[in-house]
Protein backbone atom coordinates (compact mmCIF):
# COMPACT_ATOMS: atom_id res chain seq x y z
CA UNK A 1 0.00 0.00 0.00
CA UNK A 2 2.64 2.24 0.61
CA UNK A 3 4.55 1.87 -2.65
CA UNK A 4 1.23 3.81 -4.64
CA UNK A 5 1.90 7.33 -4.82
CA UNK A 6 -1.61 9.35 -5.52
CA UNK A 7 -1.38 11.89 -8.66
CA UNK A 8 -4.47 13.64 -9.41
CA UNK A 9 -3.01 15.78 -10.87
CA UNK A 10 -3.46 14.79 -14.36
CA UNK A 11 -6.90 14.33 -13.46
CA UNK A 12 -7.58 17.64 -13.02
CA UNK A 13 -5.55 18.99 -15.55
CA UNK A 14 -8.52 17.66 -18.09
CA UNK A 15 -11.58 19.23 -15.94
CA UNK A 16 -13.37 20.17 -19.09
CA UNK A 17 -13.01 16.89 -20.30
CA UNK A 18 -14.58 16.25 -17.21
CA UNK A 19 -17.25 18.75 -17.71
CA UNK A 20 -18.25 17.83 -20.73
CA UNK A 21 -18.79 13.99 -19.81
CA UNK A 22 -20.74 14.78 -17.23
CA UNK A 23 -23.03 16.92 -19.33
CA UNK A 24 -23.44 14.31 -22.00
CA UNK A 25 -24.61 11.99 -18.96
CA UNK A 26 -26.57 14.64 -17.50
CA UNK A 27 -28.02 14.78 -21.35
CA UNK A 28 -28.86 11.27 -22.17
CA UNK A 29 -30.15 10.49 -18.40
CA UNK A 30 -32.35 13.44 -18.79
CA UNK A 31 -33.13 13.05 -22.47
CA UNK A 32 -34.21 9.05 -21.37
CA UNK A 33 -36.48 9.69 -18.51
CA UNK A 34 -38.32 11.88 -20.67
CA UNK A 35 -38.65 9.51 -23.40
CA UNK A 36 -38.82 6.67 -20.93
CA UNK A 37 -41.81 8.23 -18.87
CA UNK A 38 -43.85 8.83 -22.26
CA UNK A 39 -43.70 5.22 -22.88
CA UNK A 40 -44.67 4.76 -19.65
CA UNK A 41 -47.57 6.23 -19.28
CA UNK A 42 -48.62 5.19 -22.63
CA UNK A 43 -47.57 1.67 -22.22
CA UNK A 44 -49.10 1.42 -19.15
CA UNK A 45 -52.56 3.01 -20.33
CA UNK A 46 -52.59 0.73 -23.21
CA UNK A 47 -51.48 -2.26 -21.17
CA UNK A 48 -54.93 -1.26 -18.69
CA UNK A 49 -57.27 -0.20 -20.84
CA UNK A 50 -56.35 -0.91 -24.66
CA UNK A 51 -57.45 -4.13 -26.26
CA UNK A 52 -56.29 -7.87 -25.15
CA UNK A 53 -54.12 -7.92 -28.45
CA UNK A 54 -52.33 -4.65 -27.84
CA UNK A 55 -51.93 -5.05 -23.50
CA UNK A 56 -50.41 -8.91 -24.21
CA UNK A 57 -47.81 -7.18 -26.28
CA UNK A 58 -47.11 -4.79 -24.35
CA UNK A 59 -46.95 -7.48 -21.50
CA UNK A 60 -44.31 -9.02 -23.54
CA UNK A 61 -42.33 -5.99 -24.54
CA UNK A 62 -42.06 -5.47 -20.26
CA UNK A 63 -41.17 -9.19 -19.42
CA UNK A 64 -38.39 -9.08 -22.36
CA UNK A 65 -36.89 -6.06 -21.65
CA UNK A 66 -37.00 -5.86 -17.18
CA UNK A 67 -35.07 -9.80 -17.97
CA UNK A 68 -32.67 -9.13 -20.17
CA UNK A 69 -29.23 -6.91 -19.69
CA UNK A 70 -29.39 -3.84 -20.75
CA UNK A 71 -25.46 -4.18 -21.71
CA UNK A 72 -27.01 -6.97 -24.37
CA UNK A 73 -30.29 -4.76 -25.09
CA UNK A 74 -27.33 -1.99 -26.34
CA UNK A 75 -25.29 -4.15 -28.35
CA UNK A 76 -28.48 -5.53 -30.35
CA UNK A 77 -29.68 -1.83 -31.01
CA UNK A 78 -25.98 -1.14 -32.28
CA UNK A 79 -24.96 -3.65 -34.25
CA UNK A 80 -28.41 -5.15 -35.56
CA UNK A 81 -29.84 -1.66 -36.61
CA UNK A 82 -27.55 -1.11 -39.86
CA UNK A 83 -28.05 -4.49 -41.01
CA UNK A 84 -31.78 -3.42 -41.16
CA UNK A 85 -30.50 -0.33 -43.30
CA UNK A 86 -30.50 2.38 -40.05
CA UNK A 87 -27.41 3.48 -39.66
CA UNK A 88 -26.98 5.12 -35.98
CA UNK A 89 -24.13 7.10 -34.28
CA UNK A 90 -23.59 5.29 -30.88
CA UNK A 91 -24.88 8.41 -29.14
CA UNK A 92 -28.74 7.63 -30.95
CA UNK A 93 -28.20 3.75 -30.43
CA UNK A 94 -27.48 4.85 -26.34
CA UNK A 95 -30.66 7.03 -26.44
CA UNK A 96 -32.75 5.13 -28.54
CA UNK A 97 -31.94 1.74 -25.98
CA UNK A 98 -31.95 3.53 -22.77
CA UNK A 99 -35.81 4.95 -23.41
CA UNK A 100 -36.75 1.62 -24.28
CA UNK A 101 -34.83 0.11 -21.53
CA UNK A 102 -36.29 2.63 -18.90
CA UNK A 103 -40.30 2.65 -20.69
CA UNK A 104 -40.75 -1.05 -19.98
CA UNK A 105 -40.15 -0.16 -16.18
CA UNK A 106 -42.12 2.82 -16.26
CA UNK A 107 -44.57 0.79 -18.22
CA UNK A 108 -44.69 -1.56 -15.16
CA UNK A 109 -44.30 1.25 -12.53
CA UNK A 110 -47.59 3.17 -13.78
CA UNK A 111 -49.56 0.16 -14.54
CA UNK A 112 -49.37 -0.75 -10.92
CA UNK A 113 -50.23 2.93 -9.93
CA UNK A 114 -53.11 2.47 -12.11
CA UNK A 115 -54.49 -1.00 -10.48
CA UNK A 116 -54.46 0.63 -7.32
CA UNK A 117 -56.96 3.53 -8.59
CA UNK A 118 -60.54 2.05 -6.59
CA UNK A 119 -62.88 1.10 -9.61
CA UNK A 120 -65.75 3.38 -8.15
CA UNK A 121 -63.81 6.10 -8.84
CA UNK A 122 -63.81 5.97 -12.41
CA UNK A 123 -67.51 4.41 -12.45
CA UNK A 124 -68.30 7.74 -10.31
CA UNK A 125 -66.30 9.66 -13.52
CA UNK A 126 -68.34 7.63 -16.13
CA UNK A 127 -71.75 8.67 -14.21
CA UNK A 128 -70.77 12.82 -14.09
CA UNK A 129 -70.65 11.93 -17.83
CA UNK A 130 -67.12 12.21 -18.34
CA UNK A 131 -64.86 11.49 -21.59
CA UNK A 132 -62.98 8.46 -21.62
CA UNK A 133 -59.84 10.89 -22.15
CA UNK A 134 -60.92 13.20 -19.28
CA UNK A 135 -61.43 9.67 -16.93
CA UNK A 136 -58.28 8.62 -17.73
CA UNK A 137 -56.23 11.71 -17.45
CA UNK A 138 -58.02 13.03 -14.88
CA UNK A 139 -59.36 10.47 -12.42
CA UNK A 140 -56.77 7.41 -13.24
CA UNK A 141 -53.34 9.24 -14.11
CA UNK A 142 -53.13 11.82 -11.73
CA UNK A 143 -53.70 9.79 -8.77
CA UNK A 144 -52.23 6.91 -10.23
CA UNK A 145 -48.54 9.14 -11.28
CA UNK A 146 -49.03 10.79 -7.31
CA UNK A 147 -48.80 6.88 -5.87
CA UNK A 148 -45.45 5.58 -7.73
CA UNK A 149 -43.66 9.01 -7.79
CA UNK A 150 -41.31 7.40 -5.09
CA UNK A 151 -40.70 4.50 -7.41
CA UNK A 152 -40.32 6.52 -10.44
CA UNK A 153 -37.84 8.60 -9.09
CA UNK A 154 -36.23 5.53 -7.93
CA UNK A 155 -35.92 3.84 -11.30
CA UNK A 156 -34.49 7.32 -12.62
CA UNK A 157 -31.59 7.19 -10.30
CA UNK A 158 -31.07 3.90 -11.56
CA UNK A 159 -31.22 4.93 -15.09
CA UNK A 160 -29.19 7.35 -14.18
CA UNK A 161 -25.93 5.17 -13.17
CA UNK A 162 -27.26 2.42 -15.59
CA UNK A 163 -26.59 5.17 -18.91
CA UNK A 164 -22.49 4.74 -17.68
CA UNK A 165 -23.06 1.52 -19.45
CA UNK A 166 -23.25 2.83 -22.77
CA UNK A 167 -19.76 3.31 -22.47
CA UNK A 168 -19.35 0.10 -23.83
CA UNK A 169 -20.06 1.26 -27.70
CA UNK A 170 -18.18 4.31 -27.17
CA UNK A 171 -21.14 6.87 -26.95
CA UNK A 172 -19.65 10.21 -25.53
CA UNK A 173 -20.42 10.41 -22.05
CA UNK A 174 -18.89 10.52 -18.45
CA UNK A 175 -17.58 6.76 -17.78
CA UNK A 176 -16.69 6.64 -21.52
CA UNK A 177 -14.50 10.11 -21.17
CA UNK A 178 -12.80 8.62 -18.29
CA UNK A 179 -12.07 5.65 -20.06
CA UNK A 180 -10.28 7.26 -22.49
CA UNK A 181 -8.26 9.60 -19.92
CA UNK A 182 -7.14 6.22 -18.53
CA UNK A 183 -5.97 5.69 -22.42
CA UNK A 184 -3.69 8.59 -21.83
CA UNK A 185 -2.50 9.11 -18.39
CA UNK A 186 -2.39 5.60 -17.21
CA UNK A 187 -3.75 7.48 -13.32
CA UNK A 188 -6.53 4.80 -13.52
CA UNK A 189 -7.11 4.46 -9.68
CA UNK A 190 -7.09 8.63 -9.46
CA UNK A 191 -9.52 8.82 -12.61
CA UNK A 192 -12.49 6.15 -11.71
CA UNK A 193 -11.97 7.94 -7.58
CA UNK A 194 -12.72 10.87 -9.38
CA UNK A 195 -15.56 9.51 -11.64
CA UNK A 196 -17.04 7.79 -8.61
CA UNK A 197 -17.14 11.00 -6.46
CA UNK A 198 -18.68 12.94 -9.35
CA UNK A 199 -21.56 10.23 -10.44
CA UNK A 200 -22.29 10.36 -5.84
CA UNK A 201 -22.67 14.21 -6.45
CA UNK A 202 -25.19 13.72 -9.45
CA UNK A 203 -27.04 11.46 -7.66
CA UNK A 204 -27.85 13.22 -4.10
CA UNK A 205 -28.49 16.19 -6.33
CA UNK A 206 -31.34 14.67 -8.33
CA UNK A 207 -32.39 12.95 -5.26
CA UNK A 208 -32.79 15.98 -3.77
CA UNK A 209 -34.51 17.65 -6.96
CA UNK A 210 -36.87 14.62 -7.17
CA UNK A 211 -38.08 15.12 -3.61
CA UNK A 212 -38.72 19.22 -4.45
CA UNK A 213 -40.09 18.30 -7.48
CA UNK A 214 -42.38 15.91 -5.44
CA UNK A 215 -43.19 18.66 -2.85
CA UNK A 216 -44.20 20.97 -6.04
CA UNK A 217 -46.11 18.50 -8.24
CA UNK A 218 -48.14 17.11 -5.51
CA UNK A 219 -48.11 19.57 -2.81
CA UNK A 220 -46.57 17.06 -0.42
CA UNK A 221 -44.95 17.61 3.05
CA UNK A 222 -41.45 17.02 3.20
CA UNK B 1 -17.31 -12.95 -41.84
CA UNK B 2 -14.53 -15.72 -40.92
CA UNK B 3 -17.18 -18.65 -39.56
CA UNK B 4 -21.13 -19.28 -39.70
CA UNK B 5 -23.16 -18.69 -36.57
CA UNK B 6 -24.11 -22.71 -36.19
CA UNK B 7 -25.10 -24.84 -33.17
CA UNK B 8 -21.67 -24.75 -32.30
CA UNK B 9 -21.39 -21.07 -31.24
CA UNK B 10 -24.78 -21.41 -29.70
CA UNK B 11 -23.37 -24.24 -27.66
CA UNK B 12 -19.71 -22.38 -27.10
CA UNK B 13 -22.36 -19.59 -25.58
CA UNK B 14 -24.60 -21.91 -23.04
CA UNK B 15 -20.79 -23.12 -22.23
CA UNK B 16 -19.91 -19.67 -21.35
CA UNK B 17 -23.10 -18.74 -19.15
CA UNK B 18 -21.84 -21.29 -16.66
CA UNK B 19 -19.62 -17.99 -15.53
CA UNK B 20 -22.53 -16.01 -15.48
CA UNK B 21 -24.10 -18.44 -13.39
CA UNK B 22 -20.97 -19.22 -10.89
CA UNK B 23 -20.55 -15.45 -10.77
CA UNK B 24 -24.10 -14.86 -9.80
CA UNK B 25 -24.41 -17.72 -7.21
CA UNK B 26 -21.50 -15.60 -5.53
CA UNK B 27 -22.88 -12.19 -5.71
CA UNK B 28 -26.04 -13.85 -4.04
CA UNK B 29 -24.55 -15.70 -1.57
CA UNK B 30 -21.48 -13.17 -0.43
CA UNK B 31 -23.79 -10.44 -0.92
CA UNK B 32 -26.43 -12.32 1.24
CA UNK B 33 -24.23 -12.63 4.39
CA UNK B 34 -22.84 -8.94 3.83
CA UNK B 35 -26.50 -7.50 3.65
CA UNK B 36 -26.71 -9.47 7.14
CA UNK B 37 -24.35 -7.67 8.26
CA UNK B 38 -25.17 -4.37 6.72
CA UNK B 39 -28.66 -4.72 8.26
CA UNK B 40 -27.69 -5.39 11.56
CA UNK B 41 -25.21 -2.33 11.89
CA UNK B 42 -28.23 -0.58 11.09
CA UNK B 43 -30.37 -1.49 13.12
CA UNK B 44 -28.17 -1.40 16.33
CA UNK B 45 -28.40 1.17 19.21
CA UNK B 46 -24.62 2.37 18.48
CA UNK B 47 -24.78 5.74 16.62
CA UNK B 48 -21.43 5.15 14.63
CA UNK B 49 -22.36 1.32 13.24
CA UNK B 50 -25.55 2.73 12.16
CA UNK B 51 -23.51 5.71 10.58
CA UNK B 52 -21.52 2.87 8.78
CA UNK B 53 -24.33 0.85 7.37
CA UNK B 54 -25.69 4.25 6.05
CA UNK B 55 -22.55 5.58 4.32
CA UNK B 56 -22.03 2.05 2.99
CA UNK B 57 -25.85 1.55 1.00
CA UNK B 58 -25.71 4.68 0.22
CA UNK B 59 -22.07 5.06 -1.85
CA UNK B 60 -22.86 1.78 -3.88
CA UNK B 61 -26.36 2.93 -4.93
CA UNK B 62 -25.26 6.12 -6.10
CA UNK B 63 -22.11 5.41 -7.77
CA UNK B 64 -22.57 3.00 -11.08
CA UNK B 65 -21.65 -0.66 -11.02
CA UNK B 66 -19.37 -0.57 -13.66
CA UNK B 67 -17.24 2.10 -12.38
CA UNK B 68 -16.84 0.45 -8.92
CA UNK B 69 -15.72 -2.74 -10.99
CA UNK B 70 -12.97 -0.16 -12.86
CA UNK B 71 -11.65 0.92 -8.95
CA UNK B 72 -11.85 -2.91 -7.93
CA UNK B 73 -9.97 -3.56 -11.33
CA UNK B 74 -7.54 -0.74 -11.24
CA UNK B 75 -7.57 -0.33 -7.33
CA UNK B 76 -5.61 -3.73 -6.90
CA UNK B 77 -2.45 -2.31 -8.08
CA UNK B 78 -3.02 0.22 -4.99
CA UNK B 79 -2.33 -3.05 -2.61
CA UNK B 80 0.24 -4.07 -4.75
CA UNK B 81 -1.30 -6.43 -6.74
CA UNK B 82 -1.91 -7.59 -10.38
CA UNK B 83 -5.15 -6.89 -11.75
CA UNK B 84 -7.38 -9.70 -11.96
CA UNK B 85 -10.96 -9.62 -14.09
CA UNK B 86 -12.48 -12.48 -11.47
CA UNK B 87 -11.20 -11.39 -7.86
CA UNK B 88 -12.11 -7.64 -8.74
CA UNK B 89 -15.70 -8.91 -10.47
CA UNK B 90 -16.23 -11.03 -7.43
CA UNK B 91 -15.63 -8.80 -4.99
CA UNK B 92 -17.90 -5.67 -6.45
CA UNK B 93 -20.62 -8.36 -7.02
CA UNK B 94 -19.95 -9.09 -3.31
CA UNK B 95 -19.68 -5.52 -1.89
CA UNK B 96 -22.48 -4.43 -4.43
CA UNK B 97 -24.83 -6.87 -3.32
CA UNK B 98 -24.37 -6.60 0.39
CA UNK B 99 -25.45 -2.88 -0.11
CA UNK B 100 -28.84 -3.62 -1.71
CA UNK B 101 -29.57 -6.96 0.15
CA UNK B 102 -28.69 -4.70 3.30
CA UNK B 103 -31.06 -2.23 2.30
CA UNK B 104 -33.81 -4.85 1.38
CA UNK B 105 -33.08 -7.04 4.82
CA UNK B 106 -33.44 -3.16 6.48
CA UNK B 107 -36.98 -2.84 5.24
CA UNK B 108 -37.67 -6.24 6.59
CA UNK B 109 -36.66 -5.88 9.90
CA UNK B 110 -37.98 -2.39 10.47
CA UNK B 111 -41.67 -3.16 9.88
CA UNK B 112 -41.71 -5.10 12.85
CA UNK B 113 -43.31 -3.36 15.41
CA UNK B 114 -41.56 -1.43 17.99
CA UNK B 115 -43.64 -2.78 20.87
CA UNK B 116 -41.84 -6.77 20.12
CA UNK B 117 -38.54 -5.49 20.82
CA UNK B 118 -39.39 -3.72 23.74
CA UNK B 119 -41.20 -6.41 25.13
CA UNK B 120 -38.01 -9.00 24.22
CA UNK B 121 -36.30 -6.41 26.38
CA UNK B 122 -38.54 -6.56 29.23
CA UNK B 123 -38.63 -10.46 28.56
CA UNK B 124 -34.63 -10.19 29.56
CA UNK B 125 -33.54 -10.82 25.80
CA UNK B 126 -30.23 -9.47 24.34
CA UNK B 127 -30.20 -7.48 21.19
CA UNK B 128 -28.63 -10.40 18.81
CA UNK B 129 -31.00 -12.74 21.03
CA UNK B 130 -34.22 -10.37 19.93
CA UNK B 131 -32.97 -10.29 16.39
CA UNK B 132 -32.63 -14.22 15.87
CA UNK B 133 -35.38 -15.40 18.03
CA UNK B 134 -38.18 -12.80 17.26
CA UNK B 135 -37.21 -9.91 14.78
CA UNK B 136 -35.67 -12.44 11.93
CA UNK B 137 -38.40 -15.29 11.98
CA UNK B 138 -40.89 -12.42 10.94
CA UNK B 139 -38.88 -10.37 8.52
CA UNK B 140 -37.67 -13.22 6.49
CA UNK B 141 -41.17 -13.99 4.57
CA UNK B 142 -41.55 -10.11 4.03
CA UNK B 143 -37.92 -10.07 2.37
CA UNK B 144 -38.22 -12.99 0.46
CA UNK B 145 -40.15 -11.29 -2.75
CA UNK B 146 -37.24 -8.36 -2.94
CA UNK B 147 -34.74 -10.78 -2.25
CA UNK B 148 -35.68 -12.90 -4.99
CA UNK B 149 -36.72 -9.98 -7.30
CA UNK B 150 -33.18 -8.62 -6.70
CA UNK B 151 -31.42 -12.13 -7.72
CA UNK B 152 -32.77 -10.96 -11.19
CA UNK B 153 -31.05 -7.76 -11.12
CA UNK B 154 -27.59 -10.06 -10.15
CA UNK B 155 -28.18 -11.89 -13.12
CA UNK B 156 -28.27 -9.04 -15.24
CA UNK B 157 -25.47 -7.08 -14.23
CA UNK B 158 -22.70 -9.52 -14.06
CA UNK B 159 -23.24 -9.04 -17.94
CA UNK B 160 -21.39 -5.57 -16.91
CA UNK B 161 -18.09 -7.87 -15.55
CA UNK B 162 -17.59 -8.66 -19.50
CA UNK B 163 -16.36 -4.91 -19.86
CA UNK B 164 -13.54 -5.91 -17.54
CA UNK B 165 -12.53 -9.09 -19.45
CA UNK B 166 -14.37 -11.50 -17.54
CA UNK B 167 -15.34 -14.38 -20.02
CA UNK B 168 -18.54 -14.45 -19.30
CA UNK B 169 -21.58 -15.03 -22.00
CA UNK B 170 -21.85 -11.51 -22.89
CA UNK B 171 -17.91 -11.35 -23.52
CA UNK B 172 -18.11 -14.74 -25.67
CA UNK B 173 -21.23 -12.68 -27.83
CA UNK B 174 -19.21 -10.26 -28.30
CA UNK B 175 -15.83 -12.38 -29.58
CA UNK B 176 -18.72 -14.73 -31.73
CA UNK B 177 -20.32 -12.03 -33.12
CA UNK B 178 -16.18 -10.57 -34.71
CA UNK B 179 -15.72 -13.68 -35.96
CA UNK B 180 -19.64 -14.69 -37.46
CA UNK B 181 -20.78 -10.79 -38.02
CA UNK B 182 -24.18 -12.22 -37.16
CA UNK B 183 -25.37 -9.55 -34.62
CA UNK B 184 -29.12 -10.57 -34.64
CA UNK B 185 -28.36 -14.10 -34.12
CA UNK B 186 -25.90 -13.81 -31.39
CA UNK B 187 -27.60 -11.69 -29.14
CA UNK B 188 -30.94 -13.07 -30.31
CA UNK B 189 -29.91 -15.76 -28.48
CA UNK B 190 -27.54 -14.57 -25.50
CA UNK B 191 -30.95 -12.75 -24.56
CA UNK B 192 -32.63 -15.68 -24.71
CA UNK B 193 -30.20 -17.22 -22.35
CA UNK B 194 -30.78 -14.26 -19.95
CA UNK B 195 -34.38 -14.56 -20.27
CA UNK B 196 -34.14 -18.39 -19.70
CA UNK B 197 -32.10 -17.21 -16.42
CA UNK B 198 -34.38 -14.61 -15.29
CA UNK B 199 -37.98 -14.97 -16.10
CA UNK B 200 -38.43 -18.18 -13.71
CA UNK B 201 -36.53 -15.84 -10.78
CA UNK B 202 -39.40 -12.90 -11.82
CA UNK B 203 -42.31 -15.22 -11.87
CA UNK B 204 -41.39 -16.64 -8.55
CA UNK B 205 -40.87 -13.11 -6.94
CA UNK B 206 -44.46 -12.49 -8.22
CA UNK B 207 -45.80 -15.16 -6.68
CA UNK B 208 -43.83 -14.62 -3.58
CA UNK B 209 -45.17 -11.09 -3.34
CA UNK B 210 -48.77 -11.68 -4.28
CA UNK B 211 -49.11 -14.38 -1.17
CA UNK B 212 -47.51 -12.18 1.18
CA UNK B 213 -50.22 -9.55 -0.06
CA UNK B 214 -53.05 -11.74 0.20
CA UNK B 215 -51.65 -13.42 3.41
CA UNK B 216 -51.10 -9.56 5.22
CA UNK B 217 -54.75 -8.09 3.86
CA UNK B 218 -56.41 -11.48 5.79
CA UNK B 219 -58.06 -10.16 8.88
CA UNK B 220 -55.50 -12.07 11.89
CA UNK B 221 -57.49 -13.56 14.57
CA UNK B 222 -58.17 -12.24 18.12
CA UNK B 223 -57.79 -8.61 16.79
CA UNK B 224 -59.52 -5.75 18.70
CA UNK B 225 -62.63 -4.71 16.37
CA UNK B 226 -61.58 -1.58 15.50
CA UNK B 227 -58.28 -2.90 14.13
CA UNK B 228 -60.75 -5.44 12.24
CA UNK B 229 -62.67 -2.45 10.82
CA UNK B 230 -58.55 -0.81 9.53
CA UNK B 231 -58.09 -4.23 8.35
CA UNK B 232 -60.82 -4.76 5.78
CA UNK B 233 -59.34 -1.69 3.80
CA UNK B 234 -57.74 -3.32 0.91
CA UNK B 235 -54.20 -2.73 0.91
CA UNK B 236 -53.40 -0.77 -2.19
CA UNK B 237 -50.76 -2.98 -3.57
CA UNK B 238 -53.67 -6.07 -3.36
CA UNK B 239 -55.36 -4.23 -6.65
CA UNK B 240 -51.32 -5.06 -8.63
CA UNK B 241 -52.31 -8.35 -9.38
CA UNK B 242 -55.98 -7.26 -10.77
CA UNK B 243 -55.02 -6.64 -14.08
Amino acid sequence: MQDYVFHFGPVFARWEDLAWGLWRTLELSVLSMAFGLAIGVLGAVGRSFGPRPLSLALAAYVELIRNTPLLIQLYFVFFTLPFLGLRLSSDAAAILTLSIHLGAYATEIVRAGIAAVPVGQIEAGKSLGLSSYRIIRHIVLVPAMRAVYPAMTAQFILQLLGTSIVSAIAAEELTAIANNMVMQSFRSFEIYITIAVIYFVVVQAFIVAFRLGGVWLFRWKV
Amino acid sequence: MLRDFTFNEVWFLILATKWTVILSLVAFVGGGIVGLVVAGLRVSRFRTLRAISIAYVRFFQSTPLLIQLFMAYYGSAFIGLRPDPWAAAALTFVLNSGAFFGDIFRGSIESIPKGQWEASTALGLRFLQTLRLVVIPQAVPLSLPPTVGFMVQIVKSTSVASLIGLNEVARTATTINTITFEPMLVFGTVAAIYFALCWPLSLLAGRLERRLTASRSRIPRGVAPLEVGLNEVPHPAAGASRL
